[in-house]
């Protein structure tokens, strides 16, 4: 080899957005938070069957740990200035999933008392249909927010203070 | 059958003016009464019949079908006797508001919270006259008849094929 290569195999280049981005996709640490029966699903994903864990996928107890926030059930428009104060208090970057069909449209309860769909308050990142999802679709719905993650631009920028996380429109 | 009931027997002895119906089916007697002198006779169940629990308060909303808009609804059981009374009131739209029941059972109070925030009847000499179940500054009583189902900000939901 004409190149030297002092250093061995110890070694590899990457951008910094990219390696920010796989640190953040591989540690998504949800908050703690169900509303409904899609809360029992969540659980059962978390649980050793399915294992969120082998993802980095940690559930937090506190919104200050939490970096994303899964709306499992309905939103009724009792609970939603409570979400809401949840979600503001989680810090920056933090993602939305809207698990079931409540969260994304409010399902069956079409009535007063209830938020038809997530959407009308927070940003959501990722859709999961289903009354409520397998255990197998919120599982795919986190590696989709894994894939958005991986796909965000100037992550790195934005956390020195350069900028803003720039994230390309799915195509 | 209805009329041989002990506690229907001891209140038209003592309110006959009040009692305006008796009704008993499929074993549970119905005993509707004036709204005037709901509060006597609830006492008088209470303190000389031992009907000493109230197990449910509701109300029905009547809209267009009867003259008097709401029918209030006490569910009695008296636990010594192992029986249970179900007493009705009318409570019109003009006039809407009835005496409270908290002298008489204290878990009327909760109750009678409710039936104000879903219905909108008013429970005069009730001690914490809050809603419980919409948030504080809820507008309406959504288990009133002309109340919009999907709520009164949205057009009403017409049929998936219109």
């Amino acid at each position: 080899m004409g190149v030297d290569n002092p250093l061995g195999d110890n070694i590899i280049t990457t951008s910094l957005d990219l390696l920010v981005n796989w640190s953040r996709k591989s540690s998504i640490w949800p908050m703690t938070f169900g509303l409904a029966c899609c809360a029992i699903e969540m659980m059962a994903t978390g649980a050793s069957h399915n294992d969120l864990d082998r993802f980095g996928i940690i559930f937090r107890a506190s919104p200050r740990q939490s970096d994303c926030i899964i709306i499992a059930g309905t939103v009724t428009k009792k609970m939603l200035p409570v979400i809401k104060t949840v979600y503001e208090q989680m810090p920056e970057p933090k993602w939305v999933i809207a698990m079931g069909a409540c969260a994304c449209s409010g399902g069956i309860f079409d009535t007063y008392s209830v938020v038809q769909g997530i959407d009308e308050a927070l940003p959501v990142d990722v859709y999961i249909p289903g009354c409520p999802p397998r255990p197998e679709a919120l599982l795919f719905g986190l590696m989709k927010l894994q894939d958005k993650i991986m796909k965000e631009r100037n992550s790195f920028g934005a956390a020195i203070g350069l900028g803003e996380r720039y994230i390309p429109e799915a195509a | 059958m209805a009329e041989n009931n002990r506690a229907v027997r001891k209140l038209k002895e003592k309110f006959a003016a009040s009692i305006l119906d008796v009704a008993e089916f499929r074993g549970e007697v119905t005993v509707t009464v004036a709204k005037g002198s709901i509060l006597e006779i609830l006492s008088f169940l209470k303190q000389s019949l031992q009907y000493n629990q109230l197990t449910d308060l509701t109300a029905v909303d009547y809209l267009g079908k009867k003259a008097e808009r709401f029918m209030v609804v006490y569910q009695l059981l008296s636990i010594p006797n192992k029986d249970r009374l179900r007493i009705k009131t009318a409570v019109s739209e003009s006039v809407c508001s009835i005496p409270t029941a908290t002298q008489v059972w204290a878990t009327a109070n909760w109750l009678e919270r409710e039936v104000f925030d879903l219905f909108g009847i008013t429970f005069d000499g009730h001690p914490d006259l809050r809603r419980i179940l919409m948030t504080d500054d809820w507008v309406g009583h959504p288990l009133r008849k002309d109340y919009p189902l999907q709520g009164p900000d949205r057009e009403p939901y017409k049929g998936r094929l219109s």
